[in-house]
Order: C-alpha cells, then structure tokens, then sequence
C-alpha cells in the first residue's frame, strides 16, 4: 500500500498502539495534520508546546507506556526543549515528532527552521533527522523501542516537510535491528549470589531506592524484599510509591529534605542496597560522608549511573525488574533454614525509633493555614487513591513529605531538572490516560503560572484536573534559602502581585475555589474533588513556612535542620 | 588521582551527526579531549574514531561508559590497557635558509621523515610516528623555526599478539 509521509506516520503510531498525542499544529506540521481526522489517534490540542510535551510526560509516568508529542518546526520545537530536559532528566519515554523545513531549505535559514536535531543532542536519549521517506517506518520503530527499552528517554524524530509529502510503501518492521544498541537486562548471577551474601552477613541493611523502580515496574519484588528480609526502605523523591509509603519499614524520602530517620538510617547502616536510583546531589549531600560505614550495592540499567559519585562495592548492571526477581529467587530457598527477621530485628528497632523520636513534623496553628495541614487533607481525602502531580519547590516538598504514596506511578513530578510548570500539564497527561481517577495538581503560586495556559486545554477537553495551589505569595524555596543563608535578603522572590485565581478559573471556564481558614480547608478540598469540572483551589497558607527537614547544599545528611 | 593521556578506539555508525554527538559529550560534560581522530573502515557504514583523552581513573571510565551510551556506538576498547601502535602524522613547515638547510635534511635522514616540499627558504616535512618521535623531531626543528604545523592526531590499533615482556 503506497501511502505518504504523513500517513505512514500516523499507521506507524497506529502500530505502536498510540492513542493519545498531545500537540499544536504549526506549517511544517500541516500534512500530519491534514491526516489526523482518517487516524484512530486522538489528538489534544494543547495551548503552548510546552503543555504538549509535559503532558505526554505525565502520561508515560502514569500509564508506564510511551508518551507522544507533535510540534512544528522552530518556535514550535523549541518550546519542547525544557520539556524534553525535564523528560530526560527523570529517564521517562516519551517520543516527540517534530516538523521541520523542506529538505532543500534546511540550512538556508528558512522560516522557522532550527537545528533541532543540534538543540536537542544533549538531551534526547537519541534523535533523528528523516532524510528520505523509505526510512520512515523503521526511524519511528526505532524511536519508540530507544524510548521505552534500557533506561528509558526522550526520543526525538525530526521530519522534514517534503518527505511528508513523498509517497511510499508502507510495511511497518516487526523487530528492531540495531547492532549498536544491545541493553543489559539480565543480572550477573555471580553478584546476585554475592549480593545475598552480604545481605546474611549484614545486620544493618537499607535499601535506597529510586525512580528506576517504578519505572522497571519491580515495586512488588521490592516490596517482597523489603516485608520478608526485614530490610527498612527509604526512597528518593522519584522512587515514592515503589514501596507502599504507609508500610512501617518505609522511612520516606532521604536526602536534602528527607526524613530524619532515613538519613540517620544511611549514616549508619552497614549495607546500602541502591536501586535504580543514581546517587544525586539532592540525596547524598556531602558526598565523602554519605553511607560511611557501608558495603555498597548499585543495581542500575545504566552503567554511567554506576560509580559516577559514589565509589560501589557490588555493581550490578541490569534492569531493576530482573535483578530484584533474581534476587527474590535466589533467597526464597533461604526462607526456612535463615531468620531473616530476627536478624535484622535490632536494627529495624532502631530505625523506627528514629522515626518516633522525630516525625515528620510542622507547629501547627490555629489561625493561619499551614500547607503542610493542606497535604494531610489531600491523602485524609483521596485516601492515597489519587495521581499527585507537584510543580517544583517548596509545594513539591511538602508534596512528597506529607501524602503517603502507597502505588507506583502515583507521583507525576520533575525530579532530576526541576522543572517549575511541569505539573499541571504533566497533570492533564495523566487525567487523559485514567479520565476517572482523581488527578490533583499540588501547586505553588509561583509555578502555577508558568503553564496556566493549559486551563483552556482541560476545561475544552473535560479533564477535570484539580489545582490546589499552596499559595504564599513567594517563590518559597528561593525564599526559604534567602531566609536561612542569605541573611533574609529576599531579592526578587515576592510574589504578592497575583492574578485573581478564582477569577482566573471562571475565565477559562473551570471552577475557582478559595480558602482562607483552617476550618474551611477540608470542606472545601471535598467540594472541589467532587465536581466533575477542573478546578483551582488557591489556598492562602503561612507566608514564611520552610521545609524540614533540611540539610544544607554540601552538608552531611547528619547536619540537619530540624522543624 | 593521577590524570593520564588515554587512546580510545570507538567504532561508530557512520551517520549523520555522530562526530557532533561525540564531541557534544565531552564538551557537555566537562571532559578532556586531546585528538580526536575519524574516517571510515572497510565494514560498510562504520567508522573508527581514535581519541585521546585525559583524565583520572575515575574520569576515563565515565568517558568510556558514556561513549558506549550513545546509540550510534558499536564499540570502544580502551587501547592504553592493551599492547597498541599509535601513528601520528605531522607536517612541519620549517625555516631553512642555505646555511641551515643541510643539517635540517640530515636530521629528516636521521628520523626517517620525508620532506614534501621545497622553497628558497623553507622546507615541509612529512613525519609519522608515535609521541616520543614527533615530540623530539619538534624539538630538534624548534630552534630553525617552524612556521606552520598540521597534525592528525593519532590513529591506533590493538597489536595482534598481546605480549607480555
């Protein structure tokens, strides 16, 4: 079957078992366009290119399946890049198709052309540029199996608007050929057996776990792991809902703003399991202190991950899925003859000591609304059966502090680039995906507004995503540094001159809601979760709160600040 | 940690972009390039690259794991682990006016270099060789005055037999 450019695209998503894209028309973009109508892809006309890559984002983290954005040339595929970034930054897939200018003007500086394939080498997993349509098919085969397997990435495919055009044979390629791409998946047994050794040998193990969990989808090997071995967890803000966060051996998050029992925990333990997580800055602080007293294990798909900060003792390269099950495999026969419980029964003592000795915690207040009171309301009220989407800063925080992720995929937030305006799109992506579960987007003031635009694209779109924005009239996090570091210099972090929120919502035509009394907050939570319309709900909390836990940037995870 | 110049042989697919990709990455992340070298194989679509770069221990594994990351990357062997020939050629434009110009000529004797090119006061001497030889042909030239230097920076391979002395 002879078809063109476009066309083949579209079957080739078709193929893929692409429902949903999230886009913005654009001229080098008009022939896919022109197809779309006779494709069983749906297409989410998104209000900046922005919003379209975020929200294919928030759909791959929520569905764990490839999300997909469609942009034009220039102004159009740059508006991804802090997008793709964000998408890289975290190993999320998702595929961006971008238009570009006709193969004889690329070079020429035509109308809104830009070397995207250039721009975006740093943060893409890998990018193409389509040079001829005969590899069309195979260039969107390819991208889509980069994307998803090894660690997964962004996957860009630029498309030049003349081999739209072209007519082709269609033939979609069943297996992906690619001598240069062969990702580790299995793990060593020799380590696997060595990591059980050191597993019976230790009496103080940990397991630090990150996104590469969630994303490999072993939370149920972990959590196995962790219940039976008797063996504490502590997560990193991308690795919340691998193990369930109401369970008693889970210490929450460790690092910058971890919780003091995790950080005491990675101080002290004599084995620190690390999985799929990579050692950021944010979690390990001063690096020479972190886990001193530990033998180190690191599962990770990616070797670069693996003694890039930390010097490792046990690497294992292979997909957290495969390495857990190993694992689980290889001491399920120890069950009986090993008492896995009373050997770390001492030390699981201590740990949850920690944990009562200093809780997470805030003073609370009668008068003025606390956020962090706000978070508690939001799991009281969903239960934890809820997708929490976060901006970036103190809202993200608290976010991950205060609601208790007991699923994997649950939490939608930037964690490896920050992205400020990542998640109300981010949001909206995954309020597509599941149109019936509540999708809540913890906010600041300060984020919100950078990808408020998307109002339109929920509301015209029956998402009924819910904004509950934190709001105090700061960028809090720059704030709280300038308080504590920087002798409360408060230089451009003021954000008192505000929109109108509730204003703002009816415009758009979603519902606004505001609270300014303790009392009210549940009420009006409630309220707003049960309408079927997206919803703002600007919540006017304590001006000058900070997050604590906190260990200052460099600082030993020891050197924490306290409430 | 002592930092040290290491040879790396990367077989790349010969596509598109893929020196930029490579480049990108050392410059993106801080590392240390000293010559990159690139040119097709025989095998239809591959490419060698010989590059040296610097770095510590820790430094070098990353340049090598983060090579083996990119995509379009078959292969990298790190060269200065095993017993290699490194080659580099350099042309050498120096000054050689009639007095001088005998012992210039004596010296290209003497290392086996070839002069290319001739004028009334300068010669171009092709030279091949690893690092030791090259650095001491410049310095014996120096003091003529070389005018211009091209090199390729090196190409390298693994020696068939692997011996140790």
């Amino acid at each position: 079957m002879k078809l063109t450019g476009a066309q083949i695209l579209l079957k080739c998503l078709e193929e893929e078992g692409v429902d949903v894209m999230f886009g913005f028309p654009g001229g080098a973009v008009i022939d896919i366009y022109d197809e779309i109508p006779n494709s069983s892809v749906e297409h989410i006309l998104v209000r900046h290119e922005q919003g379209a890559i975020h929200a294919a984002d928030g759909y791959a983290r929520a569905t764990g399946r490839v999300g997909v954005c469609l942009v034009t040339s220039g102004p159009g595929a740059t508006n991804t890049v802090t997008g793709i970034a964000t998408a890289y930054a975290d190993s999320i897939p998702v595929v961006i198709f971008t238009g570009q200018v006709p193969r004889p003007l690329i070079g020429n500086d035509a109308f809104q052309e830009v070397d995207i394939v250039g721009i975006t080498r740093p943060c893409t997993k890998h990018n193409y540029l389509v040079q001829d349509i005969k590899d069309l098919a195979e260039t969107v085969k390819q991208a889509f199996y980069l994307a998803r397997t090894g660690r997964p990435g962004p996957v860009l495919v630029d498309l030049p608007k003349d081999v739209q055009n072209q007519v082709f044979e269609f033939d979609y390629p069943e297996t992906v050929e690619m001598r240069s791409y062969k990702p580790t998946k299995k793990p060593h047994v020799g380590q696997i057996r060595k990591v059980v050794k050191l597993l019976k040998k230790a009496k103080k193990p940990l397991f630090y776990t990150g996104g590469g969990v969630v994303t490999s989808g072993s939370h149920e090997e972990l959590t196995w792991l962790g219940q039976n071995l008797n063996i504490p967890v502590t997560s990193t803000l991308m690795g919340l809902g691998a193990y369930p966060g109401d369970d008693d051996k889970f210490l929450g998050m460790l690092g910058m703003h971890g919780t003091y029992a995790a950080n005491m925990a990675v101080a002290h333990c004599d084995l620190l399991l690390a999985v799929g997580a990579r050692f950021d800055d944010r979690v390990t602080g001063k690096i020479d202190t972190f886990a001193p007293n530990a033998t180190i294990v690191h599962i990770d798909v990616d070797p670069t991950s693996i003694q890039k900060n930390v010097s490792v003792d046990v690497p294992l390269v292979a997909d957290c899925k495969s390495a857990l099950s190993a694992l689980v495999k290889e001491v399920k026969p120890t069950m009986d003859d090993f008492d896995w419980t009373k050997h770390t029964a001492g030390w699981v003592r201590k740990v949850k000591e920690w944990n009562e000795t200093h809780p997470l915690t805030y003073n609370s207040d009668d008068k003025v609304i606390k956020p962090q009171y706000v978070v508690e309301k939001i799991y009281e009220i969903t239960k934890g059966d809820a997708i929490i989407a976060t901006e970036v800063g103190q809202n993200q925080m608290w976010a991950a502090q205060f609601y208790k992720y007991t699923k994997p995929n649950t939490l939608l937030t930037s964690g490896g680039l920050g992205t400020m305006g990542y998640g109300f799109p981010a949001a909206m992506g995954a309020q597509k995906a599941f149109p019936d579960k509540l999708v809540i987007d913890i906010a600041g003031d300060g984020s919100i507004q950078m990808c408020i635009q998307e109002m339109m694209t929920v509301v015209c779109n029956k998402l009924p995503v819910k904004i509950v924005i934190l709001n105090n009239g700061y960028l809090g996090m720059v704030r709280q540094w300038q308080e504590l570091f920087y002798e409360k210099n408060y230089c451009e972090t003021c954000m008192d001159a505000q929109p109108d929120f509730v204003k703002l919502a009816e415009a758009y035509g979603a519902e606004g809601y505001r609270c300014t009394e303790k009392d009210k907050v549940e009420s009006t939570l409630r309220e707003a979760f049960a309408s079927d319309k997206p919803c703002i709900v600007d919540i006017r909390v304590e001006k000058e709160e900070n997050v604590y836990p906190m260990v200052p940037a460099g600082a030993s995870l020891t050197e924490m600040l306290l409430v | 940690m002592i930092m040290s110049k290491h040879t790396l042989s990367v077989m790349v697919e010969n596509e598109p972009g893929v020196l930029s990709r490579v480049a990108g990455l050392f410059s993106g992340r801080g590392f240390n390039i000293y010559s990159l070298n690139v040119a097709p194989t025989l095998e239809k679509g591959v490419s060698l690259m010989t590059i040296v770069a610097e770095g510590d221990d820790n430094i070098i594994e990353q340049i090598v794991k983060q090579l083996r990351k990119l995509v379009p990357t078959i292969k990298v062997k790190d060269l200065t682990e095993l017993k290699s020939v490194e080659r580099e050629m350099v042309l050498l434009k120096v000054n050689a006016e009639d007095s001088k110009r005998a012992e210039i000529l004596r010296i290209v004797d003497i290392f086996r270099c070839k002069v290319v090119d001739v004028s009334p006061d300068e010669v171009t001497i092709e030279v091949t060789g690893d690092e030791g030889k090259i650095s001491a042909l410049v310095n014996l030239l120096t003091r003529f005055g070389i005018k211009e230097i091209a090199r390729t920076g090196y190409v390298a391979m693994q020696r068939s037999m692997q011996i140790d002395l």
